[in-house]
């Protein structure tokens, strides 16, 4: 209930605690004081960017490790394994400096990139491909479709609920990274909103809260609008990809 | 349309041990042709291999006389049926049907008359918008089948495709299946674990017992005259009594358990006496009702069922439980003993020790010659 | 039935099969590695060359872009674990891990048991327990940081309202670690109740029936069949929670900066001030290593215990 209470009462603050009319005025401030536009857009961007970076790249090394049979198959799978041993922030620093050797700081590349590949996403969707049955592949084989055109036409729609869930999974997650835009950008331009509210905040005088908070608000509202439709996908997706 | 020749095709998947070894054999133009055997025995591997979807470890397999072993699937001009159909769950009918045709990239007049033959012919007219979940078993078997028509592929390959589909569905595509076959002309080879699919449909039969061809007819020849015991065993419903027995010269008498004693004339068993270890086979059918003139030998019942127009009885015979059918209503008790009439040129005769056929029932022959 | 003579079919097999089946592994095998280079490459780019150059870094001085200048051997790690700043900031680690992990999970537990019911209206509490979710660790963490206000935060309001004093959440030593370990497990509860309550649901309802049919009661259920049920879905979580605890850095960042006097300075803080404050990459490698290797005992862990993937940020 804490939780509840705690997260209500902050909205409780905007709404409650000051006059209604100024509520809006908090926003407007927020706005004009900051290019929240500028930081939303840039959000946006970055999160649907990685979002469709990770569904391409890990559905087609799920396909791969699915239906494609190849020597070393199985070794690339631990290969894969492997990754998520290795946390991001372990290896932050020579992250930074390829990307500020690529020229990439302050680039939407440099934001999006680094986070394509994804070992959870492939593991989610490979556990979704296997249970296509392997004879509407062997049916395309005998039509004499290829793997490509398969994996587009048959694949990617059977499994669309998956790779609803896993592009949910990844925008909210690139939505709410911290510390890698806070490294890699430095100005306005493309700065994500998440560090947007970090300047805010440490910019604003003290007892400009409801600003702030506004702020807040408006970084929080598109991922919860995501979360309240996709809370249902995302719960069975998650629980399946971990577990299984 | 295709004829097939396999010629010395083996398969392993570990390398150690063969699944199927050395398989030889010729299907002709337009056959309708069935493999059957139990679980495991090879008969899905042997399909696919046909298709292309399995790799071969050894021997060639020819279509039209030319070498297919390294052609992919979509250049041997085949189709295939699926035991679960295989239908694009994300596809209506329409698309699923067209679904070859278009990776094949037919022209889109010749795809739609296609479409709608297929459809008027498997009756699936009304039903092309829907999607493969919102069709019954016997529809999305019916929609596969389309594909089938529509590729027009002279060769169809079809792995247990009625085994899904209740009992009454069965019997009623099983005759459809033949019926399209017949007409279309095609060479299908058709996978089976049911040996009664394989009696009423096929033109030949190819029974397959770990990955051995057991023997390769007609369905009357295998039902007459099975080259061994697992062939008499396997085929016809209910199975061939069997039971071991010995020739006794000085009698004149075949006996069977240490239990049944069948007389018989020594022209009758030519070359029967060198074998001493003998089984007969005798099928259900010929353990009629006993006669005035001959009731010999009286057997305990140990089931009956009643079918209606006909009546099956068990019997214990030795070790052995038999089974009787009779025709017409019998009112018979478990625990009675009844006169069976088992007549010597209805018993077939096998080696013991390798199962093969040493003299098939002699009558059924006749018959047979009578009949064509 | 028509045989072909036995000399003809072994020629034909010894000529044209083993080329065509080598040309065939290569095809698949280029064919596979077409699905997956885009994955490897990245993977390459920015996970595995960096693991190892972390690990190059780690036994060099560096200038202040991060080129290595000076190979000084183990002398970063010797330097970091007798640095009483590191010690500390170790143990402010496990201390926050301590804080944070079993209370988010028990947490989670039980708000995920109470949401499996099927009550009226359920559906908005399980929305409202899974929005953590949903809110970021910026936006979480100022949302905090005004509760935590040592004026006009509402904490202190309502203690005041008590007659209590106000209590210096994130500036006095003593508070600041618990006040981040709240906000962390405020923070996690969205994720691990959503991965709990999707076991929970998971677990066979003839399982209940049964119980129910040989008349247990709901304790007695909770603890025979939920509990032990869940138990895989359960120890997913205590290790992603614990992998996240140690990758914690968004809410240090805004809450305390690592204050006060260092007391939740945890490790990717401190790594990131050692090498984009103080510009020392060799010393923040190692530090980096050190988190590295802590991972990497988890994530075996997890392997070892449930041979279950694992899945963080
Ligand atoms: N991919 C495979 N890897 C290893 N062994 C296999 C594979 N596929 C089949 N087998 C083995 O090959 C043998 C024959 O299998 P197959 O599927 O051809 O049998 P079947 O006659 O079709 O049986 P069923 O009637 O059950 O379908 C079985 O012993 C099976 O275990
Ligand atoms: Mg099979």
């Amino acid at each position: 209930m804490a939780i509840v209470m705690s997260f209500m009462t902050n909205k409780d603050i905007l709404t409650g605690s000051m006059p209604s009319t100024f509520t809006l005025d908090n926003y407007v401030r927020a706005f004009e004081r900051f290019p929240l536009f500028q930081y939303l857009f840039n959000s946006l961007v970055v999160s649907i960017v990685i979002m469709i970076g990770q569904l391409v790249l890990s559905s087609l090394a799920a396909y791969a490790f699915v239906f494609l049979e190849f020597k070393g198959r199985d070794l690339l799978f631990y290969l894969f394994i492997a990754t998520m041993m290795v946390p991001f922030e372990a290896s932050i620093i020579p992250n930074f400096q390829i990307i500020r050797d690529l020229g990439w700081i302050d680039t939407y590349s440099g934001l999006a990139v680094p986070f394509f590949a994804t070992a959870f996403g492939t593991f989610l969707l490979r556990q979704n491909f296997k249970q296509i049955p392997k004879e509407l592949r062997e049916a395309s084989q005998i039509a004499g479709m290829g793997d490509f055109k398969y994996y587009l036409t048959v694949v990617l729609p059977v499994s669309r609920a998956s790779l609803v869930t896993l592009g949910i999974y990844g925008f909210l997650s690139s939505w709410n990274m911290y510390l890698w835009p806070l490294l890699s950008t430095t100005n306005d331009k493309v700065r994500t909103v998440q560090i947007g509210l970090k300047q805010l905040q440490t910019q604003e005088q003290l007892n400009e809260w409801g600003v702030i908070m506004a702020g807040a608000v408006i970084v929080i509202i598109p991922t919860l609008i995501l979360l309240f439709f996709g809370q249902k996908k995302l719960q069975k997706g998650l629980t399946e990809g971990a577990l299984k | 349309m295709s004829q097939i020749e396999l010629v010395g095709i083996s398969k392993s998947y570990d390398k150690q041990q063969d699944v199927l070894d050395e398989i030889n054999l010729t299907i002709e133009e337009g056959e309708f042709f069935v493999l059957v055997g139990p679980s495991g025995s090879g008969k899905s591997t042997l399909l696919r291999m046909i298709a292309g979807l399995e790799e071969i470890s050894g021997g060639i397999l020819k279509i039209n006389g030319k070498s297919m072993n390294h052609i992919p699937p979509k250049d041997r001009n085949l189709s295939m049926v699926f035991q679960n159909y295989a239908l694009y769950p994300h596809l209506s009918v329409k698309e699923n049907i067209l679904f070859g045709l278009k990776a094949k990239k037919v022209d889109k007049q010749e795809r739609q008359r296609r479409l709608l033959e297929a459809a008027e012919m498997m009756g699936l007219t009304e039903l092309l918008e829907r999607k493969p979940r919102e069709l019954s078993g016997g529809q999305r078997q019916r929609v596969a089948l389309a594909r089938t028509i529509v590729s027009q592929a002279p060769l169809c390959l079809m792995d247990e495709p009625l085994s899904n589909l209740d009992a009454k569905l069965r019997a009623n595509m099983r005759i459809q299946i033949r019926r399209l076959q017949k007409k279309i002309g095609m060479t299908l080879i058709y996978v089976t674990h049911d040996q009664v699919e394989a009696m009423t449909m096929g033109d030949r039969i190819m029974v397959l017992n770990d990955g051995k061809i057991q023997q390769v007819g007609k369905p009357i020849t295998l039902y007459n005259e099975p080259t061994n015991l697992f062939v008499a065993s396997f085929i016809g419903s209910p199975k061939m009594n069997i039971g071991l027995a010995k020739f006794s010269k000085e009698n004149k008498e075949i006996i069977v358990e240490n239990q049944l004693h069948i007389p018989v004339d020594s022209a009758f068993v030519k070359d029967i006496h060198v074998h001493k270890q003998l089984t007969i086979g005798i099928r259900a059918e010929h353990l009629k009702p006993g006669t005035n003139e001959n009731k010999d030998h009286f057997l305990e019942v140990v089931n009956v069922e009643q079918l209606g127009n006909e009546t099956s009885i068990a019997f214990d015979v030795g070790s052995e439980l038999w089974t009787a059918k009779w025709p017409g209503q019998w009112s018979i008790h478990v625990g009675q003993k009844v006169p069976v009439q088992i007549l010597p040129e209805n018993l077939l005769f096998f080696n013991s020790e390798t199962g093969e056929l040493i003299q098939s029932a002699l009558k059924d022959k006749e018959q047979e010659v009578f009949a064509t | 039935m028509s045989m072909t003579n036995a000399a003809q079919i072994n020629e034909t097999t010894v000529f044209d099969m083993e080329p065509v089946k080598k040309k065939q592994r290569i095809k698949s095998f280029m064919k596979g590695m077409a699905f997956l280079l885009p994955s490897i490459i990245l993977f390459s780019v920015f996970l595995f060359y960096p693991m190892f150059r972390t690990i190059y870094l780690s036994f060099f001085l560096t200038k202040a872009n991060g080129d290595p200048t000076v190979f000084v051997g183990l002398e970063n790690y010797i330097n970091m674990f007798s640095s009483p700043i590191f010690l500390k900031s170790m143990k402010s680690t496990f201390l926050f891990v301590l804080y944070t992990v079993p209370a988010s999970v028990i947490i989670s537990l039980f708000l995920s048991i109470i949401a499996n019911e099927k009550l009226k209206g359920i559906g908005f509490f399980r929305t409202m327990y899974s929005s953590t979710m949903g809110v970021s660790v910026a936006a979480a963490s100022v949302f905090w940081l005004y509760l935590f206000n040592p004026s006009m935060g509402l904490l202190n309001q309502v203690l005041g309202s008590f007659g209590i004093e106000a209590i210096g959440w994130l500036t006095d030593p003593k508070w600041a670690l618990l006040s981040v370990s709240i906000t962390t497990i405020w923070m996690n509860i969205g994720f691990t109740f959503l991965i709990l309550l999707g076991g929970l649901q998971s677990i066979d309802s003839s399982l209940y029936e049964s119980a129910d049919i040989e008349g247990a009661g709901y304790l007695y259920k909770l603890r025979r069949v939920t509990i032990p049920m869940l138990s895989p879905t359960m120890f997913f979580v205590i290790t992603v929670t614990i992998i996240n605890a140690f990758q914690s850095f968004g809410q240090i960042d805004i809450l305390t900066q690592g204050g006060p006097i260092n007391e939740t300075n945890l490790i990717v803080y401190s790594i990131y001030r050692e090498a984009f404050v103080n510009y020392k990459f060799g010393s923040a490698s190692a530090q980096a290593i050190v988190l590295f290797i802590l991972i990497l005992l988890m994530t075996a862990l997890q392997f070892k215990l449930g041979e279950r993937k694992v899945h963080y940020q």
